[in-house]
């Protein structure tokens, strides 16, 4: 560090391709377009990008740690909060992986409920992306418009779960209660009202001259390195390949649904929004779908060793209540082995590996989370470009901070 | 009244007057700007804007103002002190100078200015350019880089825009021929049965286009607003500001809102003449009429990338504003013999 009249410099004695000498700033981690806490040491040529190192572990919460003092069912609480953004989905992982080691299926009900909220949950995820993405190449307005319909989303979660954004909803066996009348009828709205809202944000920023010209070949990916970093979801499809887990490794019933991956292969910042809007149209679409082909039937598997029996039982019969006790205080015991399911998240593949030893309480659990990976290829897209276009492709790439420090 | 004027000592008790209610109605309709605006910028965004404070929020302002001036003075370590604390009143005193030469249309026939100067456009600009010293030594003097950035990146925008801003006025002045505003407000043509003043944008149609964009440019609106664009470099040469002297450069910043709006206004709308509205009202509507257009390029428009602001000031703006000049001079001629 040297002082020159009352600014300090941190000199790194390379020199830069203008004649002057590369300087290094720190950006974040409370930056205001980090995302949170994500923080970068930026080696700056005037103000082209010529080395990005990614600081990561500032929103480090041990969540996986945590799991393995929790029992099974008590776990889903805690998966709601690594990716805040899609709790629902985080629970899907989970609960996915759970009834893979204990063998169960969960009744037709309840696998559509699942869809609905996934579906619910990346909409609601992919409007934050648009608000924050918008705000941060200066569109202030599209927050606003985004968070009209994600506060729609949010009410959907109210009524189902009694929660706003941790609903904690899909668990192991099923999902958390049965969905309302008025739920139905908000998601039947919210579906008309959807694609309507999804035209005005492109009204506003598709065709816009300034729009295009701040993604278009900005933060280019190309195929082959999107799959060598390991990118997943819209990173990946952004850059052509249509890789989608409910397509390609489905899940919940989703090779039912009638529904296109989107891919773009304009490989910047702006295949990668128009994947994302093509998505909240496929993703009303499912929803529509299954809306129409709800089944009545049981929510969660008719187990009592597995979820607790009904309030009414407990009145009646012995068994239940000694089912209920051992439920809450030791929990169910899960068959020793180790599994790995994936699900996509808004963000990409949403991997949950979990090791039981055969006890009540997980041995391990992992996630293998979209936004840890795919930050990993924002160096490849953001070199020699300006400081702006990296405040773009950030944005981009989607990293929920808590999502990738876990 | 003119006797008072005239008179040596009586002069100055005229002109300190004017002053005065001029700096009062200038400040007094810059908070309402900044009410205006998020209220405005609210109702965009489908929300309310202020409305807890007064009457229809009305006295936000006044509350946002004594909280920011009982703030600590904060200087942080390592600064450039002096620099530091003149900065922003460069860039206040800068702003409020513009006024000094803008006339404002009381009624008909009465005029309210400080300076009636047959230069007056010329002195604008040369406060306007002013602002630079003060977005730059304040970035400079911060000792924290992004201020640094900001501070430079600022210094390239006011400079290249000055130039586009102050060329596509020219043919204005080649019409009317005079740089005094009062002039080229009551320019009058005679025009078939028409005879009387008239907005210039009809005659200078490009030239206004010119002047409308890089204006927002020069004061550092959206979409255009790269020196504190808060996404990229927090807040740019405002990041280490806090308390009063941050309120002096967000002072500086809606009084020259004001200032390019009044002088469209003056410029190419006429000034305070509208058929038979009254001057003071048709002034201050014009004048809303482009606070109202920033605001709502603000709340439309993402911002444009610092590279892409450079080409479309040099390569874009400035040919445009010299071809103006150039076909202006040739239709005179032609008109003229």
């Amino acid at each position: 560090m040297s002082e020159t009249q009352g600014v300090t410099i941190t000199k790194t004695g390379q020199a830069g391709a203008f004649g002057g000498e590369i300087l290094t700033v720190n950006f974040g981690p409370h930056h205001p377009s980090t995302h949170g806490v994500l923080r970068l040491i930026v080696d700056l040529d005037g103000e082209q990008i010529r080395r990005i190192k990614p600081v990561i572990g500032y929103l480090h919460t041990g969540i996986e740690k945590q799991m393995e003092a929790l029992r099974w069912q008590q776990g889903v609480v805690v998966t709601d909060r690594h990716d805040y953004l899609s709790p629902p989905i985080n629970n899907l992982a989970y609960a996915l992986a759970v009834e893979k080691l204990m063998g169960v299926e969960v009744p037709p009900r309840a696998q559509v409920l699942r869809v609905i909220m996934s579906e619910l949950t990346r909409l609601s995820s992919h409007l934050v992306w648009m608000g924050t993405s918008g705000l941060e190449l200066g569109a202030m307005s599209m927050l606003m418009y985004c968070f009209r319909e994600r506060d729609a989303i949010l009410d959907m979660n109210e009524e189902i779960s009694g929660f706003r954004m941790h609903t904690s909803y899909i668990r192991p066996g099923g999902v958390f209660a049965d969905a309302t009348p008025r739920f139905l009828e908000m998601l039947d709205k919210f579906i008309g009202t959807m694609p309507g809202h999804v035209d005005e944000y492109e009204n506003l920023l598709t065709m816009n001259p300034i729009w295009r010209s701040r993604t278009i070949g900005i933060g280019r990916l190309s195929p082959e390195d999107a799959k060598v970093l390991g990118a997943s979801g819209p990173m990946i499809r952004g850059s052509g390949i249509a890789w989608d887990l409910r397509k390609t490794m489905p899940y919940s019933g989703y090779e039912t649904y009638d529904f296109e991956v989107a891919t773009s292969n304009d490989c910047d910042c702006y295949g990668r929004y128009l994947v994302r809007i093509k998505e909240m149209r496929e993703s009303v679409k499912i929803l529509r779908q299954a809306l129409d082909r709800l089944p009545d039937g049981p929510v969660n598997v008719d187990d009592r060793k597995m979820l607790p029996p009904p309030r009414e039982e407990l009145e009646t019969s012995m068994e239940a209540v000694i089912h209920h006790f051992k439920l809450f205080t030791e929990g169910y015991s899960v068959p020793a082995g180790d599994v790995y399911v994936a699900v996509e998240s808004g963000r990409g593949e949403n991997g949950c590996y979990v090791v039981s030893d055969g006890t009540h309480k997980p041995r391990r659990v992992k996630f293998r989370s979209a936004s840890f990976v795919n930050l990993q290829a924002l160096e490849r897209m953001a070199l020699n470009h300006m400081v702006a276009d990296m405040i773009a492709i950030i944005g981009t790439a989607d990293a929920v901070l808590g999502d990738v420090d876990r | 009244m003119t006797a008072l004027y005239n008179d040596p000592v009586g002069h100055w008790v005229v002109v300190t007057v004017a002053i005065a209610v001029l700096l009062f109605v200038v400040l007094t309709a810059t908070a309402y700007t900044v009410w205006f605006e998020r209220v405005a910028l609210g109702r965009i965004q489908r929300r309310p804007g202020p409305n807890r404070v007064g009457p229809f929020g009305l006295m936000q302002l006044a509350a946002d103002g004594v909280k920011l001036a009982f703030k600590e003075s904060f200087i942080p370590a390592k600064t450039d002190k002096v620099l530091y604390v003149i900065a922003p009143t460069i860039a206040v005193a800068a702003a409020f100078l513009s006024w000094a030469v803008i006339p404002i249309g009381l009624w008909y026939n009465v005029q309210y200015w400080i300076a009636d100067i047959n230069i007056g456009v010329l002195l604008i600009f040369a406060f306007s350019s002013l602002n630079v010293y003060a977005i730059l030594l304040g970035g400079y003097s911060s000792n924290n880089k992004y201020s640094l950035l900001g501070g430079l990146r600022s210094a390239a925008q006011l400079i290249s825009y000055e130039i586009a801003l102050g060329l596509s006025l020219v043919p204005t002045f080649m019409i009317v021929g005079s740089l005094r505003l009062r002039d080229i407000v009551d320019y009058t043509v005679h025009w078939g049965p028409y005879t009387g003043p008239i907005p210039l944008v009809l005659v200078t149609p490009i030239g206004f286009v010119i002047y409308l964009m890089a204006a927002v440019a020069e004061t550092n609106r959206a979409p255009f607003d790269l020196p504190e664009a808060e996404q990229e470099l927090i807040g740019g040469f405002l990041t280490e500001y806090s308390g009063l002297k941050f309120v002096m450069y967000y002072l500086a910043e809606y009084i020259n809102m004001i200032t390019v709006s009044a002088l469209a206004a003056l410029l190419f709308f006429g000034g305070w003449y509208l058929w038979f509205v009254p001057p003071v009202l048709a002034f201050v509507a014009k004048v809303i009429f482009f606070l109202f257009l920033y605001i709502w390029l603000r709340g439309t428009l993402p911002r444009l990338r610092y590279d892409m602001l450079m080409r479309l000031g040099w390569k874009v703006l400035m040919p445009l504003a010299i071809a103006n000049i150039i076909v202006t001079g040739i239709v005179l001629v032609a008109v003229q013999g």
